[in-house]
């Protein structure tokens, strides 16, 4: 369980973050707003990353600031809306890097490390790329790398910051099927800008100018309605279908 | 996920490169010590008297010093490199080299050393400590000026503002004591001349304990090699890791500034070369820029004694000269 209570986040002198509060359980909740809504910033004081301005996170119970940043690794993965590329590591010396965690700095990896790394790889399907470095990679083949880095940790948190940028439409939907197999036991939370995928998710969380503008399930009616008015009515929520569909208000 | 992306697989070649360039340089380092036994004063000769003593005293433990003092300088610039997350980083940059070569001037412009003290600084300790004391110096006012090692970017800025400082200073003592000027050019250029066994446990005593502890420390280059938020979202304390490798690298460089002065370029090229011949984790890109830079400043000696014997030249210009002209080459390739 992550908890979020009061949240403030202040950057530069302007409000980023006002007053976010809300928990998440064991699932997927997408989270969705235009953009400078907080989206990203949200994540960032959710995996440890900002310091809060006010108001505090909670894992498990237990807010940021009793745990260590080993502790607090062990319980959240997170992947970056853009990571970095090293040039010197290969894919599979890159997914190792999500066993940190566990082994600190001086410990040798064992059997546990090398399969948890190679069942992230498969997870994402970059086996087959082991050996090879990620600026030999297109952009969606790093990616699935990177998530098999954040997969690889095993942390019952994770926090998927636009993990679909780059990926093609195969590549988009394999990746949401495996969040929703994912979030069948763990605690997964998605930036999209992606509406329609966004409205496959248990749950959406709606950011607007820093505050939650909507949460709920996509098929609930006041959810579609604070999507609608979050986006100034730049798209509409089509019900006709088994499963809500967001389609851009070209015509209306 | 639905698509087959089916690579050849390098890892192999991988691990054959990584073998080969530890075969090579362990050769290249037997071989170069050899030549180092053999080349002095006379050129390309065993001594005709007194071997025992010349070789033995002399060539054998400056070799040796030579190998060490690229050691640490080659694993410093690999530290630097790792650590700034920039190819371009020198091991010099930190303050270090600013801070010891000041340290240098102003015992060499105080006169505490006497007035042969220019010429012959390399063998006496005080000069080597005040060296070494400076470099530690310059790498505290550095990390004063940033506030501490969080920042890349501002450690960076602060260690070309020391360097900058110290060197106005310096050059204003020279010119206020004239007498400093030759001992401060010797130290700038760089020389293994006067490396001895005694300096040569020192050397090795500081390889013996950076080269394990650096090793120790590389995983963190390698989670922080995919950026700062990346390696903090995996439980790394940060703030602890730099400062550690901070401390290693200047420890690495004030040690090899001490003994052998501002040898350049070492630092700089060592691990480009491990890099675009081995490309690897931290743990091997370390260790093998460590015996790169040995490898390369052992050469450069040997040529600084051997190529126009009985005339020596300055180790510095020689490393210079090469790792100059390596950097031109890969610039001139690129823009090819």
């Amino acid at each position: 369980m992550l908890q979020a209570d009061q949240l403030t986040l202040q950057l530069g002198g302007r409000p980023v973050l006002r007053g976010i509060d809300c928990a998440f359980a064991t699932g997927w909740t997408a989270i969705v707003g235009p953009n400078g809504a907080g989206k990203t910033s949200l994540m960032r004081v959710l995996a440890g990353l900002l310091p809060a301005s006010k108001g505090e996170v909670r894992v498990g119970g237990q807010p940021f600031a009793a745990l260590g940043s080993r502790e607090r690794a062990l319980r959240i993965a997170w992947l970056p809306q853009q990571a970095e590329v090293s040039g010197e590591l290969t894919v599979r010396e890159i997914v190792h890097l999500g066993r940190l965690p566990h082994l600190g700095l001086f410990t040798a990896p064992g059997p546990a490390d090398e399969a948890a790394v190679d069942a992230a790889m498969a997870a994402t399907e970059c086996s087959a790329w082991a050996q090879r470095r990620l600026p030999e990679l297109s952009g969606g083949e790093r990616q699935r790398v990177l998530l098999a880095r954040a997969l690889a940790t095993q942390a019952p948190i994770l926090l998927l910051d636009e993990p679909t940028t780059h990926l093609d439409a195969p590549h988009q939907v394999a990746l949401a099927r495996l969040v929703r197999r994912l979030a069948q036991r763990q605690v997964v939370l998605t930036v999209l800008h992606d509406l329609p995928l966004a409205l496959h998710a248990d749950r959406v969380l709606v950011l607007r100018d820093g505050r939650i503008a909507g949460d709920g399930a996509p098929a609930d009616p006041a959810l579609q309605h604070a999507l609608v008015r979050a986006f100034d009515g730049a798209v509409r929520i089509d019900t006709r279908g088994t499963h809500p569909l967001a389609v851009p208000a070209l015509d209306d | 996920m639905a698509l087959d992306l089916t690579v050849p697989a390098t890892g192999a070649t991988d691990h054959s490169r990584r073998r080969t360039l530890a075969l090579g340089l362990a050769a290249a380092a037997a071989l170069l010590l050899t030549a180092g036994l053999w080349v002095g004063s006379e050129g390309w000769a065993w001594p005709a008297e007194q071997a025992a003593l010349i070789v033995g005293q002399i060539r054998a433990p400056r070799s040796l010093g030579a190998l060490a003092v690229g050691a640490l300088l080659g694993l410093a610039g690999a530290l630097a490199q790792g650590l700034f997350r920039n190819p371009l980083a020198d091991p010099f940059l930190i303050g270090t080299a600013a801070g010891a070569s000041l340290a240098v001037v102003v015992v060499l412009a105080a006169g505490v050393l006497g007035a042969s003290a220019a010429t012959q600084w390399f063998g006496d300790i005080g000069l080597a400590a005040a060296a070494f004391s400076g470099a530690l110096g310059g790498m505290l006012l550095t990390l004063l000026m940033a506030r501490g090692a969080q920042h890349s970017l501002r450690l960076l800025l602060a260690g070309v503002v020391v360097g900058m400082v110290c060197g106005a200073v310096a050059d204003l003592l020279v010119t206020l004591s004239p007498q400093a000027m030759r001992g401060r050019q010797f130290f700038m250029l760089g020389s293994t001349a006067l490396l001895g066994w005694h300096q040569l446990a020192l050397l090795g005593a500081g390889l013996a304990l950076a080269l394990p502890a650096a090793w120790r420390l590389s995983r963190g280059l390698d989670a922080l090699a995919l950026g700062e938020d990346t390696a903090t979202s995996l439980g790394l304390p940060l703030a602890r890791l730099r400062g550690a490798l901070v401390l290693l690298l200047a420890l690495a460089t004030g040690l090899a500034v001490s003994q052998a002065g501002l040898v350049a370029f070492v630092g700089l090229v060592s691990p480009h070369l491990v890099r675009r011949f081995a490309p690897a984790p931290h743990g091997y890109t370390l260790l093998a820029s460590a015996a790169t830079g040995g490898v390369l400043l052992l050469g450069a000696d040997v040529l600084a004694r051997g190529l126009l014997a009985p005339l020596e030249l300055p180790v510095g210009v020689l490393t210079a000269l090469l790792g100059g002209g390596y950097l031109l080459w890969l610039l001139h390739r690129r823009a090819g």
